[in-house]
């Protein structure tokens, strides 16, 4: 493999683990966006969606790969049934753990929310086991050559889904009267109450899809790994959340791109630099973008300095 | 504005009759501690309670940086990590450096205070929540650097063969007994240090800053100068608790110091009671012989019972396991019904019970309506 067919390879793979990376950091843009709160347990709604998809998987009766036009009905009932499931976990959580605590100090729901991911980190070893579990293959996955650089279905099948998400929240976000009203709430949460708009349910459902998108992540990284594993959340997570700062914390279009950039970062770090220090690599962007542009590549509000 | 003054005026005048009780209560727990030992002359149990120690040690350091500065730190085991690694690379065969252990003592606490400044020095101008995701990056990032820096830290397995500390000609070696008398020598050094510090203006400072940041810079506070102090003394704690822990097993591996170990020490904080020092004691009491004595006990007495009544389940069932899901419980229902922690302090209980009304109307003559706004 030549030089430069290997940095195309790895921006292929990069760019199918960044749009992982881009549907998880959406749900963290989005809380934030609407709340200000940095939902530390939504990297653990990811790693439940890619469980919950091993479920269904399992009561369709699907172990390994699925033929035919078949394969296309199973895996979006898949999809679909993850992120419901996901979805109601989210607005759950919101209930449980962070609307009590509302106008408590910031604190507070932070801290909740690390319990929440101890909870469901810990729920799920209890009933999978601490040992990963493998995901069916479920979806064929021929790959197309150009050159000697391989594209797999699996990964246009990720960038499809991860494309349409984007495309119908953007629609959602900006055309419909409820995506009007998350807007309104985000920006002014006393204002858009006055206007009308019921807060709790907007804020429920902001919870909802965002969970919604990581449940999908979930999905699509159990059939391109074939591997679920209780502490994948926490490390996806967070790297997800870099994604999301990247691109500017509370901007939708940001998350996609901060979550692209994060899976190239990584693909040619891993390539180029060494495996091991891929991690340390990612937390160290989130480290610099934090102190020299705390508003991301595409955020317009800068955070309160206190200095 | 009148009950907070109430709150202050209760704690300048406290009243003598609790004054006399808390005194003997905390003379019985001093007397107590010193004499457990040899109440419980289970080695075994010393050990795990000299253990437990270092992580009072622990939860006393973070909760200066989260009781009093409010700062959530989320990465504060891996100031633990420095100061055990400092410890390994010049108390160690590893280099052939030997200093000696009450050397490294004041050493590995500046060590770790100097990487507390380092970190907090750019990241303390940002808000709460962005420093809690820094932090805890921060956190895993140093792990992973002992861990593949193979060179210097021997990788995965670690740095072994610690010098064990030393007094004249009596060598510690792996007797849990003075490592017990040590580390309780440390907690009661540290209580005092700290209590001077939170009656100081530093202290203080700190406490304006966590209630209103906005309001204490207004007074005059350099809230950045002063949170970094916090950061720096919490750190200092955390390197000298690294000394002692990794002194007493003898080894330093990177596996300890994960998010997992960070998010230990702010249960027992949140637990106990932030801001609290007799709480987070106790917090940290608790949780730690949660994990090293009662899980293990109950799932001893589990598989004994399933081995009597021939219930398969109650056979298999390791609490051990559980402890993680009982962190997370323990957080997340602190948090919504008792969030001043078991041992509360007055003023910590005041802000953290504020009314919605009290907390919404705060926010508005301070901010502008947006940040904490009425919900339908």
């Amino acid at each position: 493999m030549s030089p430069f067919e290997l940095v195309v390879q790895q921006l292929i793979n990069g760019l199918s683990l960044g749009a992982i990376y881009a549907l998880i950091a959406l749900g963290y843009t989005m809380v934030y966006g609407i709340i200000e709160l940095i939902n530390f347990a939504h990297g653990d709604v990811f790693m439940v969606g890619s469980f919950v998809a091993l479920l269904i998987a399992g009561g369709l009766g699907v172990t390994g790969t699925v033929s035919g036009p078949m394969v296309a009905v199973v895996m979006f009932v898949i999809l679909v049934g993850s992120m419901l499931a996901t979805g109601l976990l989210g607005m759950l959580i919101e209930r449980a753990a962070y609307r009590p605590l509302r106008h408590a100090p910031r604190l507070a729901p932070l801290i909740t929310a690390i319990g929440v991911s101890f909870i469901l980190q810990n729920v799920v070893q209890l009933r999978a086991g601490p040992s990963p579990v493998s995901f069916p293959d479920v979806m064929p996955n021929p790959v197309i050559l150009a050159g000697n650089v391989i594209i797999s279905a699996k990964q246009l099948m990720i960038i499809f889904v991860s494309i349409a998400m984007m495309a119908g929240l953007q629609w959602f976000v900006l055309k419909t009267r409820l995506g009007r009203a998350m807007r309104a709430t985000a920006q002014d949460r006393q204002a858009a109450s006055l206007m009308g708009i019921n807060i709790n349910s907007t804020i429920a459902l902001t919870f909802f899809i965002g969970s919604a998108l990581a449940g999908a992540g979930g999905f699509v990284f159990g059939v391109y790994y074939n591997s679920v594993w209780f502490i994948n959340g926490y490390i996806a997570g967070l790297k997800a959340f870099t994604a999301a700062v990247l691109g500017g914390i509370g901007n939708i279009a940001g998350a996609m791109i901060g979550g692209v950039l994060i899976g190239l970062l990584e693909a040619l770090s891993a390539q180029y630099v060494s495996e091991r220090y891929v991690d340390a690599i990612v937390f160290a962007i989130l480290i610099l973008v934090l102190v020299f542009r705390p508003s991301g590549l595409l955020g317009q509000h800068l955070p309160e300095s206190a200095g | 504005m009148s009950e907070p003054a109430a709150v202050a005026k209760a704690t300048m005048f406290p009243r003598f009759g609790s004054d006399l009780k808390s005194k003997a209560l905390l003379g019985a727990v001093i007397v107590l501690a010193i004499l457990y030992p040899i109440l419980d002359s289970n080695a075994s149990h010393v050990s795990s309670a000299a253990d437990a120690g270092v992580f009072v040690l622990l939860a006393l350091g973070l909760n200066i940086v989260v009781g009093y500065a409010g700062l959530l730190d989320l990465g504060y085991a891996a100031f633990f990590a420095i100061g055990s690694y400092a410890y390994g690379f010049l108390a160690s065969p590893r280099f052939g450096i030997h200093l000696a252990f009450w050397l490294m003592l004041p050493i590995a606490g500046i060590i770790a205070a100097i990487f507390g400044i380092i970190l907090g020095a750019p990241t303390l101008r940002l808000r709460g929540d962005y420093l809690a995701i820094v932090t805890l990056g921060f956190g895993e990032i140093v792990p992973v650097i002992f861990l593949n820096a193979d060179k210097y830290t021997n990788g995965p397995n670690g740095i072994n063969a610690l010098d064990p500390p030393v007094v004249g000609s009596y060598n510690f070696g792996h007797n849990p007994l003075p490592y017990y008398f040590v580390v309780l020598f440390l907690i009661a050094l540290i209580v005092i240090i700290i209590r001077r510090l939170r009656d100081s203006p530093l202290g203080r400072a700190w406490m304006a800053i966590r209630e209103d940041e906005v309001a204490a810079a207004a007074m005059g506070i350099d809230t950045v100068k002063t949170k970094l102090f916090a950061f720096a003394i919490g750190a200092s704690f955390s390197g000298i608790g690294g000394v002692v822990y990794s002194s007493k097993l003898g080894l330093v591996t990177p596996d300890n110091f994960r998010f997992s170990t960070s998010a230990f020490i702010l249960s027992m904080v949140v637990l106990g009671g932030m801001g609290n020092i007799p709480g987070v004691i106790l917090g940290a009491v608790i949780l730690f012989e949660l994990q090293s004595l009662i899980l293990t006990q109950m799932t001893i007495w589990s598989h004994q019972l399933g081995a009597f009544t021939h219930i398969g389940f109650l056979d298999q069932l390791d609490f051990v396991n559980l402890k993680f899901l009982l962190y997370g419980l323990a957080l997340v229902l602190m948090m919504l019904f008792r969030p001043e922690g078991l041992l509360p302090s007055a003023r910590r209980r005041m802000e953290l019970h504020a009314t919605p009304e009290v907390a919404a109307s705060e926010s508005q003559e301070l901010y502008d309506v947006s940040t904490e706004a009425q919900s339908a």
